[in-house]
């Protein structure tokens, strides 16, 4: 009898598992970077609103920042864009924002419209930093050391509970660069 | 709103409009049609056949069931340039997979390395196999026993 009970009991638990699974189908969607801890790879990109204006990763050594990924195409972006406003307002270090295969007018004209939340602008039409960077997804977010490691990357919207994760990493972060 | 969403994650095949041109595809070449590619020109033969052999091995992050040959998605497309230009510019295939893995992580590999942290992956179906083996082995020999 007990025996016959045996098949049963490894389907029952395979279902467990395979139900255990589902929850965090949405999670392993979700590559984790390969660059966190790593230098941020040199870029010197064009403004948004200057295309002459150049911008260089190096140019903001010395103090943490932010870089965020974003797109006029990305309706993701819109969601997250009043938290990316606050982070703007309240983090107190430069949030560079990244302009990535998009057009100058469709880019421009989303800022007039929504916003411009940014203290600087790069633009990657082409999408060749924005590889060396990891970027597969739009919006992210990387969170960069005073010495250009990335210390931290979130894909995706920013939310609430994001925003309270990402404004504790930045005061961390701001800091560690008093500290040395 | 000139640009596609990056994002998007389309195949050769739902982008063709109508049956008959997906037909006259099917006709002409079964293997064209599979993949979204650009026409590139390539010096020679090898570096076309690599070219295919990469871009299918690779995972594109986006539509992260498809590999780059399969996906039209504007960042494989641009994966697909970055590809092209390396294989022109004469690198090898391990140097252009580990570009990709340094950048998008091993998940981008559909052939995972053999490492420590991959082992169980590559041996487990083999120690499956024998469990499988040494069950029934056991299990024959009772039933001898029990003749």
């Amino acid at each position: 009898m007990i025996r016959m009970l045996v098949p049963l009991g490894i389907f029952l638990a395979l279902v467990i598992m395979l139900v255990a699974g589902l929850d965090t189908a949405e999670e392993r969607k979700l590559v984790a970077s390969p660059l966190i801890d790593k230098p941020v790879p040199e870029f010197t990109l064009p403004g948004l609103f200057d295309s002459n204006a150049e911008r260089s990763s190096s140019d903001f050594l010395g103090q943490p920042w932010i870089l965020n990924v974003w797109g006029s195409w990305c309706w993701a972006c819109r969601v997250e864009h009043p938290f990316v406003e606050r982070l703007g307002r309240e983090a107190g270090i430069p949030l560079v924002g990244f302009n990535w295969k998009d057009e100058r007018t469709d880019a421009l004209e989303w800022l007039d419209r929504y916003g411009d939340a940014w203290t600087a602008h790069v633009v990657d039409f082409e999408g060749r930093s924005a590889i060396d960077l990891g970027v597969y997804g739009a919006p992210e977010t990387f969170l960069i050391d005073h010495r250009g490691i990335i210390r931290h990357k979130h894909i995706g919207p920013i939310d609430q509970t994001v925003f309270d994760d990402l404004m504790r990493r930045i005061m961390a972060l701001r800091s560690e660069t008093e500290a040395s | 709103m000139t640009r596609t969403n990056p994002l998007t994650c389309s195949t050769a095949l739902s982008r063709a409009a109508s049956v008959p041109i997906v037909l006259a595809l099917i006709l002409v070449s079964s293997l064209s049609w599979a993949s979204a590619i650009e026409p590139y020109d390539f010096a020679n033969d090898v570096e076309e056949a690599r070219f295919q052999a990469l871009s299918k091995e690779l995972r594109c992050t986006v539509c992260q069931n498809q590999s780059l040959a399969d996906s039209d998605a504007p960042l494989a497309q641009d994966l697909r340039r970055e590809l092209y230009e390396m294989i022109r510019a004469g690198r090898a295939d391990m140097e252009i997979r580990q570009f990709m893995v340094d950048r998008y992580g091993e998940f981008v590999l559909y052939r995972p390395p053999i490492a420590s942290h991959t082992l169980l992956l590559w041996a487990g179906p083999f120690i499956m196999l024998v469990i499988g083996i040494g069950i029934g082995l056991f299990t024959i020999k009772r039933r001898r026993q029990a003749l």
